[in-house]
């Protein structure tokens, strides 16, 4: 249905930012906004949602220009929820910062830049033409980038420049990609690339093309051998950062691929394969790497490539229960994965280290926070019937049907390495004894907060337990949905005769 | 009935909110939830008849078929009444051995979740709502074995047991999903009828390898068995409910339940049989080594569990009857023991096997428990463990060409057991007195009455089979077998080969039980071999993995961040060589490139000695404002093209990047280490392929004869119905003109981004 108002999640978010320019160094003012903002891109999130989910694909052609000579911005339902998730994680990441961020990178423009990456990322979810979800995608590295070296902190410059490079190398190629599929059709809109690249009989070109939006947004997403930026970096911003990272940027890129590879590139064997090889790699250098860091963030920071390798493993497999179960995973590691990283940041705020050998004694000083903190650690893990549990029946699932049973393999010693990692962190963080912490470098321990503060810290854990908790109690509500999308996406003929308005025959 | 299976989740759920009122408590408020459960499961037996079953069905996650199915038989309920009844006697145990702990609430937060867990095993029908539940079973397990956590070793064993059945569950999970996927539903009941179905189908012996593992792993079958002697580190009640009684019998259920499933074939049968036959005898004779009260009783426990999957792998009508009653036998005999253990270790401080002795002089009631416990153990006549002796033995000599071997094998685990039995219920109690232990008093009544209550059920049992048999065991026996045969438990089953076997076993396990003793020097002779145990094994394969991890991490993620360059680039040529080489043919039509102007010579020989400057300079400075000059050599290209404010767009956006390159290269510390030739010319070589390949993607994609309608109608309507004259400005701001807008706010943030890179310096302040 064509409306206007799908891109209203993305001006919001550009109001937010543009409004929050206004109030630089009213860091009182700011916060405020920022969560009220945050509030509200939420109630459009689950209002956008509501309307996908009733009334089927919302869209518009900006400047009125139809399919596909304009740019057309397209909520189907997975794009819907990913923004609905996304305004979730945004919200309590606003929270977050309000307890945890530092009043000089208040001042410099923290909460602006926030929003503006938000809106990026709303954008790149809504996009439904490659060249703009290439400029959502600048958008999200610039605001990523100002983010990571807010501070400029000598550890936050280091991982920044190599964040930056390679992501700027993503970004070229993408570009070289979509320099190829306009030579190839003269068009950019998803729809109309889809019909006209299904037309071409020549399709050794066509899979050299897919090959190079593989690396680009296999780069975006951290899968092997591309990852390297992001153990490089995740760990050094403030943990509000790495939470906003951890939980969405990474999940950008799986988006990508899944929304190319299914629309556009889709049913291509080689590919099938490689991404098979892909995913099993990326979840044992994932695995691998989380077993022997000594920082918490680290350790999480390798957690999610493990964990985007469960969700490249679906795509690898293409069928359509694998499809549903990347999505369902996306769904629960956005969540996820955001907590996570503000788990790390409270143990920070407790502790003055992340150093797992160093720390120690949670369970005896915050026996209830420690309970509160288990969740999402044991929601990763996918302890049933938590979360992260239900996408791995599907994986299966798929791996039996297209016959991939080293994925299977894999995707348990994924999940025994993170169970493996989790207890262990749990042991160390929890349980044992702490020696001697060293003493916090700067800011406030958290029993030095005040309650007001310490309860902006610890809300938006519980806010996120609660929804993770949801997905994982409610699997039947979140199935019924992954199980539409992942309908929709292994057949697109509605998304294209939708934006394209008219009948058309893919082969 | 949902209530009662989840009753002890919401228990365990309230405890940390209630923690002062549940440590204020009267200990009986806290064991009100198992003994009402009992009471309520108790109250079923009469409705299970012979084959029937109940059902119990709540909604769940339908769309699935994974549903909250609970399944009332005659193995569910033999299960269900010894997690509630031995629940019920831990509970109140609890109440007095962990009297004034600190976290006393946790402990029983952690206790009625496990119940909550376990009854949802033996319970749900659905074998995914099973597996839930599993798993939960392992996370209790690792947080009680962990209870005393700031003790470096809990939390080691907690880990060990964790890993081992961690990795089982998730190999099982995969079995499910498998056997699932061929039988079309999770539903066990519904799996049933298609028993021949899933065993001739060619996943049938993945289907049993990966339950086999998940069973194995949780009974601590031979080789995974080495956890469950770790997680003797838990407090004693733990033991004795969870790694005795029922935890560990989790595999069993699994193997019994699923015995008419996908039982009686070759692969089934055999493999139960020699894991079962191995782990029961390697247990038994490590036991004889230990000098730890617990260490035996936890090689028994594990012995005794090997004996039951060896039950249930010979599959016969009889073994299936004896391991029906042997679960019963066991749980009864090894819960005593475990908790006489608890009070000597209470009392005395020891469980030093070797030098406890007399004890029945200070607490007589105990000693009458450890006795009968023992005596039910080794298989004595009046007791329950004699009967579920001599069914074990009719069956073993029933098999023919193998009965020999088999029965072998089982008379001497048994006579091992008798010993361990011993050891543990009789010997600390006789003999005199040591001087140490003399201190040592007769507890509460509360630690001494539920080890005499279970011994007692020993003898009761066995003197009247006829309770048990038809209101318990004879609809175990018909739902373990499938069979309808009427069983028939007697105290005397004549004399014949068995009786005379069971004589035999008795008298040279006394014997064994008369001349050898407990001792540190026997439990030292053992470490020789300890090197090449399962555990030691597992352990070496866990260090070479981990350095195997190192390596792997170290190598790829290696900190320089031009290898992670050349990584990717080296990724994306060699899958780019190898589609064209695949896939396109090449062919290039020169008459199709249009010819070429001098200013765009002049301005390609710029962007090509830019090139040449930023790779070969020494100054990193120059590099950048070399590359920045290629940026600008592009615009020019924009310019000639009729591009005005594309040029000017990108003109910007590279002097920006130019800009915070080189504010953020001015913070990092000099460039010293230049790469050596070989890799130069390394890198060189992957840029010119990597280059040429594109080139020729480029030439080929023009090659194709594209589809113009969109820059055709970009043309046509530029000036009609977008007012302007210059297609590529009307693109810019009119067709395309949300990229714009969104480019700008690029722009904005790029320019915030190098103020605060500028003004912001948040690096602690060195102090000179």
């Amino acid at each position: 249905m064509n409306n206007i108002l799908v891109i209203a999640p993305i001006l919001l978010q550009l109001f937010a930012g543009t409004i929050l320019l206004f109030f630089w160094t009213k860091t009182q003012i700011q916060k405020v906004l920022s969560i009220l903002f945050s509030f509200l891109s939420l109630g459009l999130g689950i209002w956008l949602f509501l309307l996908t989910w009733k009334d089927g694909i919302q869209f518009t052609h900006a400047g009125n220009w139809a399919a596909p000579f304009g740019i057309s911005f397209v909520a189907d339902l997975l794009s819907a929820t990913l923004v609905l998730i996304a305004s979730i994680s945004g919200l309590a990441v606003s929270i977050f910062s309000v307890g945890t961020m530092r009043e000089e990178r208040l001042k410099f423009g923290f909460f602006p830049i926030m929003h503006f990456l938000l809106m990026g990322l709303s954008g790149a979810f809504l996009a439904g033409d490659m060249f703009n979800l290439y400029v959502w995608f600048e958008v999200v590295i610039i605001s990523s980038f100002v983010l990571l070296t807010l501070g400029s902190t000598k550890s936050q410059l280091e991982g920044a420049i190599k964040y930056v490079s390679l992501n700027l190398l993503a970004s070229s190629l993408f570009l070289i990609g979509i320099g190829f599929v306009y030579g190839l059709t003269g068009s950019l809109n998803f729809a109309d690339v889809a019909v006209k690249l299904s037309a071409i009989s020549n399709r050794g070109i066509i899979n050299v093309t897919a090959g190079i939006f593989l690396v680009s947004f296999g780069i975006k997403s951290a899968i092997f051998p591309m990852y390297f930026w992001l153990p490089a970096s995740y760990h050094t911003p403030p943990p509000a950062v790495s939470a906003i990272f951890g939980g969405l940027l990474t999940k950008l890129g799986v988006y990508a691929l899944v929304r190319t590879f299914t629309l556009m590139f889709g049913g291509d064997e080689f590919l099938g394969i490689m991404l098979s090889i892909i995913a099993a790699l990326t979840i044992l250098s994932g695995g691998l790497g989380a077993l022997l860091q000594k920082n918490l963030s680290k350790a999480f920071g390798y957690l999610i490539i493990c964990h985007i390798g469960f969700m490249v493993a679906g795509l690898g497999m293409f069928t359509e229960v694998a499809i549903l179960g990347t999505v369902f995973y996306l769904f629960h590691d956005i969540i996820v994965k955001t907590n996570l990283f503000m788990v790390a940041g409270l143990v920070l705020k407790i502790n003055g280290t992340q150093d797992i050998s160093k720390l120690g004694g949670m369970y005896k000083s915050y026996p209830l926070i420690s309970i509160l903190l288990s969740i999402p650690l044991f929601s990763l893990v996918g302890i049933p019937p938590l979360s992260g549990f239900w996408p791995k029946i599907f994986l299966i699932q798929g791996g039996l049907a297209s016959e991939d049973y080293f994925l299977i393999a894999f995707i348990v010693l994924g999940s025994f390495l993170t169970l493996w990692v989790v207890a262990k962190i749990w042991a160390e963080v929890f349980w044992k004894n702490a020696e001697n912490l060293p003493v916090k470098a700067s800011g406030l321990y958290f029993n030095q907060m005040s309650k007001a503060n310490q309860s902006m810290v610890i809300i938006p854990i519980i806010f996120l337990s609660i929804v993770s908790l949801y997905i994982g109690f409610a699997a039947e509500n979140i199935y019924v949905l992954s199980e539409k999308i992942a309908a929709d996406l292994m057949n697109p003929q509605n998304y294209i005769e939708t934006i394209l308005g008219i009948k058309t025959i893919l082969p | 009935m949902i209530l009662a299976v989840l009753s002890g989740f919401i228990f365990a759920a309230l405890v940390p909110f209630f923690s002062k009122f549940f440590k204020r408590t009267i200990p009986f408020v806290l064991c009100a939830l198992p003994i009402l459960l009992f009471i309520y499961f108790i109250s079923f037996l009469n409705q299970i008849e012979l084959g029937s079953y109940l059902m119990f069905s709540y909604s769940w996650v339908p769309s699935l078929g994974i549903d909250l199915d609970f399944r009332l038989d005659g193995l569910s309920i033999l299960f269900a009444l010894m997690i509630t009844g031995i629940g019920s006697l831990v509970f109140l145990y609890t109440a007095n051995y962990l009297k004034g702990h600190q976290y006393l609430d946790r402990f029983y937060g952690y206790l009625s979740m496990f119940m909550a867990s376990m009854l949802g095993v033996v319970l749900s029908d659905n074998l995914m709502t099973m597996f839930v539940f599993w798993e939960l079973t392992s996370i209790s397990s690792f947080f009680l074995i962990g209870f005393n956590n700031e003790d470096a070793a809990s939390r080691k064993s907690a880990l060990t047991a964790l890993g081992i059945t961690g990795l089982g569950g998730l190999v099982l999970l995969a079995g499910i999903v498998i056997l699932a996927s061929v039988g079309n539903s999770y539903s066990f009941t519904e799996l049933l009828g298609s028993s021949d179905v899933i065993k001739s189908s060619s996943s049938y012996h993945w289907i049993i390898g990966l339950v086999f593992v998940g069973a194995f792993t949780k009974s601590a079958q031979f080789p995974f068995h080495f956890w469950l002697p770790g997680a003797m580190k838990a407090p004693t009640p733990v033991s004795t409910y969870l790694h005795s009684a029922t935890m560990v019998k989790a595999g069993i259920y699994l193997l019994a339940r699923f015995t008419p499933l996908l039982g009686d074939t070759y692969w089934w049968n055999g493999t139960l049989v020699t894991i079962g036959a191995i782990t029961m005898i390697y247990a038994a004779i490590h036991s004889l080594f230990r000098v730890d009260l617990k260490s035996i009783l936890a090689y028994s426990t594990i012995s005794a569990l090997g004996i039951l999957v060896f039950l249930i792998g010979i599959g016969t009508e009889k073994a299936l009857l004896g391991a029906a009653i042997f679960i019963l036998a066991h749980a009864l005999y090894k819960a005593a023991l475990f908790l006489i253990t608890g009070i000597i270790d209470h009392e005395t401080g020891s469980r030093d096997a070797s030098k406890l002795a007399g004890l029945q002089k200070v607490m007589m009631p105990v000693a009458i428990a450890g006795f009968i416990a023992a005596l039910s153990s080794a298989g004595v006549p009046l007791l329950i463990g004699f009967i579920s002796k001599e069914v074990m033995y009719e069956a073993t000599l029933q098999l023919g060409q193998w009965a020999i071997i088999l029965t072998i094998l089982i008379v001497l685990t048994k006579i091992f057991l008798f010993v361990a039995g011993f050891w543990a219920g009789i010997k600390p109690f006789t003999g005199p007195l040591p001087k140490e232990f003399q201190k040592a008093h007769l507890p509460s009544a509360l630690l001494w009455v539920p080890p005499l209550l279970l011994s007692v059920l020993s003898v009761v049992f066995g003197v009247f089979p006829g309770l048990l048999e038809k209101s318990l065991i004879q609809s175990v026996f018909s739902s373990i077998s499938g069979s309808a045969t009427i069983i028939d438990l007697k105290l005397w089953h004549g004399f014949n080969t068995a009786l005379m076997l069971s004589i035999l076993t008795l008298v040279v396990g006394f014997a064994i039980y008369w001349f050898l003793q407990p001792s540190e020097k026997n439990f030292q002779k053992t470490i020789r071999f300890e090197r090449i145990s399962p555990e030691a094994l597992t352990r070496d394969f866990g260090n070479i993995f981990s350095w195997f991890a190192g390596f792997w991490t170290r190598f790829f993620q290696n900190g320089y961040l031009r290898n992670y360059v050349i990584t990717i680039l080296a990724f994306l040529t060699f899958l780019m060589a190898y589609r064209i080489f695949i896939g396109v043919k090449i062919h290039i039509d020169w008459d199709q490139i249009s010819t070429v102007t001098p200013s765009e010579i002049i301005v390609v020989t710029l962007m090509i000695i830019s090139i040449f400057i930023a790779i070969f300079s020494k100054s990193r400075t120059t590099s950048i404002v070399a590359l920045g000059v290629v940026g600008f050599a592009n615009c020019l290209f924009f310019l000639f093209y009729s591009a005005p404010d594309l040029a000017m767009t990108q003109f910007s956006i590279d002097t920006l990047t130019v800009l915070l390159f080189m504010l953020i290269l001015f913070r990092l510390p000099k460039n010293k280490t230049y790469s050596s030739k070989t890799i130069r010319i390394r890198d060189g070589v992957l840029s010119l392929i990597f280059g040429t390949l594109v080139a020729i993607l480029v030439l080929e994609v023009f090659e194709y004869p594209s589809s113009t309608d969109i820059s055709k109608f970009y043309a046509d309507n530029a000036y009609v119905l977008a007012k302007g004259r210059n297609v590529v400005n009307i693109i810019l701001v009119d067709y395309r003109a949300s990229d714009t807008i969104v480019e700008t706010v690029v722009l904005v943030i790029a320019a915030i981004g190098v103020y605060s890179l500028m003004k912001l310096d948040l690096n602690p302040i060195k102090k000179n």
